[in-house]
Order: C-alpha cells, then structure tokens, then sequence
C-alpha cells in the first residue's frame, strides 16, 4: 500500500536457500524473481532470467513475509513511545511485511478520519503495510457502539476493544450483532474487567510470594466461554486476541469443534516465558494477559502446534523509558517485541518446543486466513517476503533496535535469527546483508 | 527458558555474601537471619545503657524515606540510626516532591546528589526497594521497611529475636500466624524466616477470601477453623486488619470476623500452655485480639517493640559493613584497570 505509488522499474532474483511460500510445506528455493512489486516467475526459469540484482539466500530461508495481527504503531498521539515511521522500521527488521495498528491510538480509533489518518501516515511514512482495526466502542469505552460501517468503509479490516475488557455482556452482545451486520470480524482481548481488578500479574505462585495483585485465570476464562456463547448466538465472525490460558486453548477448540466461526492468536512472549520472569520485580514483563505458569505455557504451545490458535503475534507496545522506569506495579504493560518474534520463535524450534514450518505458518497464512486474505508467495502475488538467516546472530540493544521502545524481551542476549532482507511490495524495507 | 535469575541475591549481597542491601529474606540462609539475631542481642545491652550510642555509622547519613505514612516503624529506625551515630534525615515523600510530579527516580537521584549512604524505604508498591537498589542509586544500601504486600524483613526479624528469646530455639515449633495473610507483607516475610530457622510447623489461619493464591508454596499449612489451627500452638502471631477489608466484599462484618479469627482467652487455652501471643501491631482490641489476651501473661507484644530498634540496629550496621566493603572493592578494582 505505502509503496504502490512508488516506481518499480528494480528486479530482483533470489537464489538459493529454503523457499516457505506460505502455504506449502518448505522447499529449495527454485528461483524468484521480482518484477514491478510482484512475483513473476516462481521456478528454474528465474535463474536463467536478467534481473537488475541477484540476492543469494544460500543458508536462508525465504518466506512469505509475516503478518501480525496485533501492533502498536503509537500514532496518532503517542508519539514519546513511537510512530509509524519508527515502528514500520521496527516490524520490517522483524520480518513483517503487514501489521495490523491497534486502536488504542490518541485519540482512540473509533471513526474515518483517524483511520485515513493512520492510513495517510503509513502510505508517507510506513515501510510496511498498515491494516487498521477500528474501536469496537467509541474511545473503547464500553458504553456505546463505534461507527462501525464508517470505520470498515474507511479501510479498517476488523474491529476490537484493543487491550481494555468489556465490564457489560448486554453492549458485547450488541457490539457483536452490528459487527455481524456488516461481515467485520470481531478481534477481543478476553478478560473480565471485574475480574481482573486492579491486577497486573499471574494470581499464582510468584505473585503470591512477591506480594503482587494477581490476575486470576478465570478473568480470562470466563471472558472467554461470555464471548464464545454470544458469537454463536449472533453468529459474528469472531477473533480471540492474545489468550494466555490453557483452558481458554480447551474452550476454544470445544468451540470450534461445534462450527462456531471462532480464531485465537498468542502473543509470542507467552510461548517463551512464564511467570517466573518476573522474580527479580523485572518491569519489562509486566504484560497484559501476564505470564501464566509452566502449565499455561505448554498448552498454548500444543494449541500452535495442533493449529487449534491460528496466528502468533508481537503485541508489540513500544514505550518511552520512564513508563518503565519506576517499581513493577506503577509501570505500564508491555513489551517491545516485534523485532525479536522471529529469534524467539526460532529458540522454541531450537528447543524442539516447535517446529520450523508451524512457526512460520503461523505468522504468515494463519494470521492471514484471520483476516480473510492470502500471502502466498506464487507467481502474480505481490513480492512481500523476508529473508532471514537462521544461523545468523544479533543481539538487541539500543543500536540494534529500531522501535523507539528498548524494553525487548532479550535486551543484550544474542538470539539467532538474522533477517537479511524485507520486501513489501517488492521494495526494500529492512535490508541487512553485511 | 527463564529470563532472570530469580534470586535477589546478586542484588542484596556483596560477592563474599555480606549484606549490602536488606530488601526480602527471600535468598538468605539460616547463618545470615542467625547472625543479624546474635548482632541484634548484642545490640539490646546498649539500649539498657545510660548513654545508648555506638560509633558504627558516624559521619554516615540515612535518609528514612517514607512514602506510606508510618509512626512507629519510623521512629524506631530513627532511634536506631541515632544509636548507631549517623545522621538522620526523615521524609515524607507523599507529602513533598512526588505529589507535585516528580518522578520517584529523579527524587532519588537528588537524594543520592546529597551525599546519602543509606536510604529506609517504606513504599505502597511491591518491589520499590528493589527498584530503587537495582536501577536508581546502586551505591546506596537500601533497607527494605515494608513494600505493598511484599516484605517488611525488619519486623519479621524482630519477631524472631522476640520467639528465640523466649523459646531459645526455633527446631520443633508450631506457629501459627492468624488473619488477613492476603495483604500481609509481614506474614510473607515471617513464613519465610520461620521456614528458614527451622520452625516444625508454619500454620496460616484465615477465611479463604484472606489467603493469597497457592499460599501453601510459600511453605505453610493452611487452616480455616480456628480451634483446630490452636491447636499445639508454642506462638500464635495475630495480623492486623484493616477497616477497609469489609468493602472490597471479603469480610462480612468485624463481628463475624473476631467471632471466628479473634484471638479470645477461650481459643489462647486451645494451644500450650506456655503458647506466646505476638501482634506486629498496631492493634486493634476487639477485632483481631481480645484485651485480656493482648495484655495477659503470655503477650509479648511489648517486647516485640523493644527489640525493633536492636534489629534495626543490626541490619543497619551490616548493611552499611557490605556497602563499605563493596565500595572498597569497586576502588581496588578501579585502581588495578588504571595500573
């Protein structure tokens, strides 16, 4: 989208390594060659092709590019945390050809205009695709129902309550009817407002002993069994973001094997860590769902590999220094984690916890099944791919980081996963090649 | 895969296991809590002297920074610095600069700025002492004096110091610690140190609206009834609870709750004999204690705050030793990188 305008004259061959087109299973890569943003030949005829460059991705694996489902670009509003421009940079050095924007923006993404606005800002300022998602309540209050056939006219692709529960079952109710309406999906974080209180960690053994105000996992459970009754009532397409709990992997596979219309995503800090992270009062994972326990982690894990949650996101909420910078209850939730999915990601392949194509899948056809489009790589299909080396090493810090916020999950661990180069459009979005 | 090393001890102690920082008893062996007892006895002869002071912090100056009001744990940290000879500044953080949109750090560093070598912190949030001893001012030693539900190790030391003094030994004892555990950071601190020296039996006793999540994993056993929980009892420790307990749904009524969780000369004569009543105070009679028990022969709670001072004397003492040490350390280091 932001670089549709922009002129195509450049092709580029990519030789060698391993080709995950998003669908199939990988294979060596046969040849591609890129023309004019798009996939032109998918095969041996691309190596014998002219092309302005040739990439050698020997050693690499080139994918279709990654999709997230659940990014804080900060913009408008927030921009002491991040904008478009710092934080496309930052999704483009993950991997990321396509972000979905939350609508916890400022002011709040409830109508049109601030969705052509955060669309004006990525088509100037984005290296890669920006998808809105609009407030499924105005200024996600809870109270009254957002414009939401304006905000679906405008280009927002889904609506959701962002990060913040809904405390009254009779407006979800209604917020599900009129989304169903108008065939938008429906993207909730679960979590019962009540519930949840005034928590900001696993009401469970660590905060038990570190005298924090847990959130119990039934906040989440019972969110989700309110939200999975009424979406089969009014028949709304309906997206569970970031689900942390096991039995919420239960509900929801009991859910679909009903047909109810239902997807998940997990954030990928909930595959790697577990309560156990916040020991030493370590303010950076203070995340909202919080890490569960061992038990939670495994099952949301068994939930990726037996494709019961579709897609894995970042949950990306980049953040200036001193939301951080003060003692763990009074800082504000969130990781900077986009660009250290991918590395994450690969640790659990490394753990044998996952494996390579899974991973892969769900960041890329899975999320994009979500959304009701396609990323395979083939021949016609617009060139966003990345291409990263799995052996390759770099170790985040404030150089290395592009995202404004330096709370990554790993701050000075080097990780493997090096992404060499990110196409959108088949224009350069990240590229390191060294 | 874990992200940080989950003991605080690479924070609160020096590389040759000194204390430098006293922030959680989470970490510290049973020779470290013994040693700040035995330093702490030794302490207690000074305070029956006529001239109640000893050189060790001279020419050190502490700072008690207050951001949750407290009268008691406050003055007795004072007293304790004056008797240690160091110079005392109080402040009431809620009060000054905070309330008028400084961040913590930025009040902290302009402490640090004055020269301060010890800061006694007591803070409505878990984890704000070790905030402060990790990210904001690493060479101050930060003396923990109670953190949101966290800890509170001083108190849970001046209890030890008052059981061994009247029991002699912690091997073999039932305690049982009766109340609002939930939102107790002193009860966490005593089950860890009861645990620690070797207590037989750690018994909780409190409604399940009262008990954190899982509480047995801190090492206790739990009991709803209380004439059961009396039972064998050598200590029984009484928390205090708040007023505002009945509003957040967790508690009927202050009746029903000193019916069934007050501690009554009936449900004292359930436990041994020689059972000790301790309370960290301040207390409210008719609710958590009846007055006859508070004030009856097997009460120590005035003890309980003699020996406050003696223990704060001694973790003061150490802490300010480790810091010390630590700083003398870092300049050997300095000077061997410039050789």
């Amino acid at each position: 989208m932001n670089a549709s305008q922009q002129h195509h004259s450049a092709s580029l061959k990519v030789t060698g390594g391993t080709l995950f087109d998003g669908s199939s299973a990988p294979f060596p890569n046969p040849g591609l060659l890129i023309r004019e943003g798009r996939v032109t030949v998918l095969g041996a005829a691309a190596l014998s092709a002219d092309a302005d460059d040739v990439f050698d991705a020997s050693r690499c694996v080139v994918s279709a590019g990654f999709i997230d489902l659940c990014c804080n670009l900060r913009e408008p509003g927030n921009g002491q945390k991040g904008n478009i421009a710092t934080e496309t940079r930052a999704a483009a050095h993950g991997g990321f050809t396509t972000v979905c924007a939350s609508p916890e923006t400022s002011p709040v993404n409830d109508s049109g205009a601030v969705t052509h606005l955060i669309r004006e800002g990525a088509a100037s300022r984005g290296v890669v695709k920006v998808l809105p998602i609009g407030a499924i309540t105005r200024g996600l209050e809870g109270d009254m129902l957002s414009d939401m056939a304006g905000l679906k006219s405008a280009g927002c692709v889904a609506v959701g309550n962002g990060s913040r529960g809904i405390r009254n079952a009779r407006i979800l109710r209604r917020c599900m009817a009129y989304a169903q309406t108008f065939g938008l999906t429906v993207m909730f974080s679960p979590e019962n407002q009540s519930l949840a209180a005034d928590g900001y960690a696993h009401d469970g053994q660590v905060a038990t002993r570190l005298g924090l105000l847990g959130i119990p996992e039934v906040a989440e459970t019972a969110a989700v069994m309110e939200m999975l009754l009424l979406a089969e009532e009014t028949g709304v397409r309906l997206h569970l973001s970031q689900i942390s709990c096991a039995r919420s992997v239960e509900m929801l596979a009991d859910a679909r094997n009903r047909g109810i219309q239902v997807t998940a995503d997990v954030a990928m800090h909930q595959l790697v860590f577990t309560e156990a992270a916040l020991a030493g009062f370590d303010s950076r994972f203070h995340v909202r769902p919080p890490l569960r326990s061992e038990a939670d982690r495994q099952a949301l894990l068994e939930g990726v590999r037996s494709s019961v949650i579709d897609a894995i996101v970042s949950q990306h909420q980049p953040h200036d220094s001193a939301a951080k910078q003060a003692p763990l209850p009074a800082t504000e939730p969130g990781l900077s984690s986009i660009e250290s999915v991918l590395s994450l990601g690969l640790k659990l392949v490394a753990a044998q916890e996952l494996s390579l194509p899974r991973l892969l899948a769900a960041l890329t056809a899975g999320p994009a099944g979500v959304l009701g489009c396609s990323t395979v790589l083939s021949e016609g299909a617009p060139a966003d791919l990345c291409i990263f080396d799995p052996d390759g090493h770099w170790t985040p810090s404030a150089s290395t980081l592009m995202s404004v916020g330096l709370h990554a999950p790993m701050m000075g661990v080097e990780l493997p996963g090096r992404v060499r180069l990110t196409l959108v459009n088949g224009q350069v979005a990240w590229s390191d090649t060294e | 895969m874990t992200a940080t090393d989950p003991s605080p001890n690479h924070l609160q102690l020096t590389r040759d296991g000194q204390l430098r920082h006293f922030l959680t008893l989470d970490g510290l062996g049973r020779e470290l809590l013994t040693d700040i007892l035995d330093t702490a006895d030794s302490f207690i002869e000074v305070g029956e002297r006529s001239i109640k002071k000893v050189p060790l912090l001279r020419g050190r100056t502490v700072v008690n920074l207050f951001f949750e009001s407290s009268t008691r744990t406050r003055s007795t940290f004072e007293l304790a610095a004056k008797r240690l000879s160091a110079d005392v500044l109080n402040l009431d953080i809620n009060t000054s600069a905070t309330s008028k949109g400084e961040s913590l750090s930025d009040t902290l560093l302009n402490l640090e700025a004055m020269a301060s070598d010890m800061f006694v912190v007591r803070h409505s949030q878990s984890g704000a002492p070790h905030f402060i001893a990790e990210s904001v001012t690493p060479g101050v030693a930060i003396i923990n004096a109670g953190d949101g539900r966290h800890a509170h190790p001083t108190q849970a030391m001046l209890d030890m110091l008052t059981i061994r003094q009247h029991k002699g030994r912690f091997d073999g004892l039932k305690v049982a610690i009766v109340g609002d555990v939930l939102h107790s950071r002193v009860a966490r601190s005593q089950i860890r140190a009861l645990n620690e020296l070797g207590a037989e039996e750690v018994r909780v006793i409190a409604p399940g609206t009262l008990l954190p999540r899982d509480v047995e994993n801190l090492g206790c056993t739990v009991e709803y009834d209380m004439s059961k929980g009396m039972k064998d009892l050598d200590v029984v420790i009484m928390l205090r609870l708040q007023k505002e307990r009945m509003e957040g749904a967790l508690l009927p009524s202050e009746r029903e709750f000193y019916r069934l969780y007050g501690l009554s000369q009936d449900k004292l004569a359930l436990a041994r004999p020689d059972c000790i009543v301790m309370h960290p105070g301040p207390i409210n009679r008719g609710v958590e204690i009846e007055s006859a028990v508070a004030d009856g022969p097997q009460s120590v709670i005035l003890n309980q705050v003699t020996n406050g001072i003696a223990i704060r004397m001694a973790v003061m003492s150490m802490a300010m030793g480790g810091q010390m040490a630590e700083r003398q350390h870092k300049q050997i280091e300095n000077e061997e990188i410039r050789a």
